[in-house]
């Protein structure tokens, strides 16, 4: 089976300033995925990146096997839901629906009219007077209707109320429970995403910090406690990804090769929180920590 | 894609059908009684030689009401037709996507971004040159008494002839290559800038310099101007001036007065053939002007006339609007690049 994404040192700048830098990965189909990572972490170029609206300035990238936004055949295969959920203000519900039967060969009409009803949408009303979680249904009901393979949403409910927001995550996860279908969305809010995400891509910095599925960064990742972040003292082939510096007793996150023997290391396993968090502090410290020892040497 | 595009110009096409309703029964209810005022001013009829000149004034001084007003906002609205089209349904066909980011929409719907551009500038495009086409068959028709009036006596007022730049730039097809280089232009200028306002200014500012560009610089090369050589009448001659080596220099208007016929230049030469240069004659060294100018005119001077005649507008109007079409071409593929760079907002 072809992935869903697939990218090999894929970068993309503007000017001088690096958006997304030398990024590697390999999504199979069939999950769904959360980019995490903080607000201009290179988040939304990697998402244009996958739908075409931007063309790499280095590296590849294949989107179920295909070249981005390359032909009516490949776009007709990615649903986007842009950020903020872009719509024509002038248009109304029902036009949106038309506009998207008219551009889209594999449109499903009858979806498309149910999910419109059932989210008591009027047909008449004009998208420039809905609401944030009214417009962010709607756009995801054009991405749903066009019966894509996979679903690309940027952030869909970082603006959403959270009664929207709910609503929303429970309409994405009826969709993907009915068909076979790849998703990928991006959050600053793991929160958001914890619900849904079987696997997980940490983005900081312009850089992929972590990719895997969920269950195997949980088993491979444990918080060790009492120990120092001392290489020469950790379980063998592990690696710290971050240290308290001033908690007692001491915490270290890392990232170990097999089962720990619990009697030398005790600690447990960790959340998906602790996982985020702890990738996210270390690709914020690293700059910090390189300046630090060129000002020692 | 024929659907999106007619769903979002159709407010547009409504408030100018509008218009152009308004403008033709306004113009089809007054001409009547202009064109009654026409036959039976005697222009029809009259001799170029004697007395057009005399019956074309009586006609224009007895023009009253709304009627000369309604001629000249009508070549107003020439002018400001295409401009407005490319100001308004040019610049923003990109450059209001982007700004709304609408553009995330359109081009991940199943259709290419070039598909998406490629039936716009068509479909919208061909509205434009619809639009001010028929614009400027209604304008033509309503004015055709008074531009025939005019062209006979350019020197009433203002001096409008069909050749001329007030009515040539808003009479035949001219306007409709306006229309479409103004709309390319608008397009183009939005899809490169990506911001609606300063997308408009910008489509004005080029099309008012490009129009002046053509006007003043370039049509008089479109096509080969015919020469004629008249007899210098003193009438026309405007001064003298002190050439190299003392010599005299006489100016003069031209004194060429084929009908509706555009001088490019005019030379005054000797007996020779070459351009006059001569000592000054003895009156021409006193004070009084028209003893030197009868005395100029027993130098027997000629002036030679490069013009283009009135039969030749339909050829000046064919290629012009070619040369705009091109331009309108190589705008559209433009903004094909544009849109297909790799960064859009």
């Amino acid at each position: 089976m072809t992935d869903a994404l697939r990218s090999q040192g894929l970068g993309m700048r503007y000017g001088h300033r690096h958006a997304l830098a030398d990024c590697t990965l390999s999504i199979p189909a069939g999950h769904v995925v959360g980019l995490v990572g903080p607000n201009g972490a290179g988040k939304t170029t990697l998402l244009h990146l996958a739908v075409g609206l931007l063309t790499p300035a280095s590296g590849t990238i294949e989107v179920l096997g295909g070249k981005p936004g390359s032909g009516p055949a490949q776009l007709a295969k990615v649903g986007y839901v842009a950020q903020d959920t872009p719509l024509y203000a002038g248009l109304t519900v029902a036009d949106h629906l038309k506009l998207g039967a008219h551009l889209n060969p594999g449109w499903d009409m009858a979806v498309a009219a149910e999910r419109i009803e059932r989210l008591r949408l009027d047909p008449r009303q004009k998208a420039g007077k809905m609401s944030g979680g009214q417009r962010a249904q709607l756009a995801l009901t054009m991405a749903i209707a066009k019966n894509p393979e996979l679903l690309i949403m940027d952030e869909p409910i970082a603006s959403l109320d959270p009664l929207a927001r709910s609503d929303f995550l429970r309409s994405l996860a009826d969709f993907t429970a009915a068909r076979q279908v790849s998703v990928v969305l991006s959050s600053h809010l793991l929160g958001d995403l914890e619900r849904i995400c079987d696997y997980l891509i940490v983005l900081v910095g312009s850089r992929v910090q972590v990719a895997g599925e969920v269950s195997d960064l949980l088993a491979s990742h444990r918080m060790l406690t009492g120990v120092r972040a001392d290489p020469a003292i950790m379980p063998p082939g592990s690696t710290v990804i971050s240290a308290s510096r001033d908690g007692r007793p001491r915490m270290v996150l890392a990232r170990v090769a097999g089962p720990v023997d619990e009697t030398a290391w005790p600690g447990g396993p960790i959340t998906l929180e602790d996982l985020v968090l702890a990738y996210m502090s270390r690709a914020t410290d690293a700059p910090r920590r390189e300046s630090a020892l060129k000002g020692q040497s | 894609m024929m659907w999106l595009t007619w769903r979002q110009l159709r407010a547009q096409i409504i408030a100018t059908a509008a218009v152009m309703a308004a403008v033709a029964s306004i113009l089809s209810y007054t001409r009547p009684a202009l064109v009654h005022l026409y036959d039976n001013s005697g222009i029809p009829t009259c001799n170029v030689n004697t007395n057009c000149a005399a019956l074309v004034t009586r006609f224009l001084d007895e023009l009253s009401g709304i009627k000369p007003a309604l001629y000249f906002l009508s070549i107003g609205l020439m002018f400001a037709a295409p401009a407005i089209i490319g100001v308004f349904w040019g610049a923003p066909l990109v450059a209001r996507e982007v700004d709304a980011h609408t553009y995330k929409v359109a081009w991940n719907q199943s259709i290419t971004r070039t598909r998406w551009l490629t039936v716009k500038l068509a479909v919208v495009g061909l509205a434009a040159m619809a639009t001010v086409g028929l614009l400027s068959l209604i304008v033509s028709w309503y004015s055709s008494p008074i531009d025939q009036a005019v062209t006979l006596n350019p020197r009433h007022g203002i001096s409008l002839f069909r050749l001329g730049p007030i009515l040539f730039d808003t009479r035949g097809i001219t306007p409709i290559g306006y229309a479409a280089f103004a709309f390319a232009l608008g397009v183009t200028a939005g899809a490169l800038i990506r911001r609606t306002i300063p997308a408009m200014a910008a489509t004005l500012a080029g099309f008012v310099a490009v129009q002046i560009v053509m006007t003043d610089f370039i049509r008089q090369h479109l096509a080969a101007p015919a020469h004629a050589i008249v007899a210098l009448g003193t009438a026309n001659i405007d001064g003298i001036s002190q050439g190299v080596n003392n010599s005299m220099t006489v100016h003069a208007t031209p004194s060429f007065s084929q009908v509706g016929a555009w001088v490019l230049s005019s030379q005054i030469i000797g007996k020779t053939g070459q351009a006059f240069q001569g000592a000054f004659t003895q009156a021409c060294l006193g004070s009084n002007f028209q003893n030197c100018t009868a005395s100029i005119g027993k130098l027997h001077l000629r002036q030679t006339i490069a013009y283009l005649p009135a039969s030749r507008f339909w050829t000046l109007q064919w290629r012009e609007a070619t040369i705009f079409m091109i331009l309108t071409v190589l705008l559209a593929g433009m903004s094909f690049g544009a849109i297909s760079r790799r960064r859009v907002d």
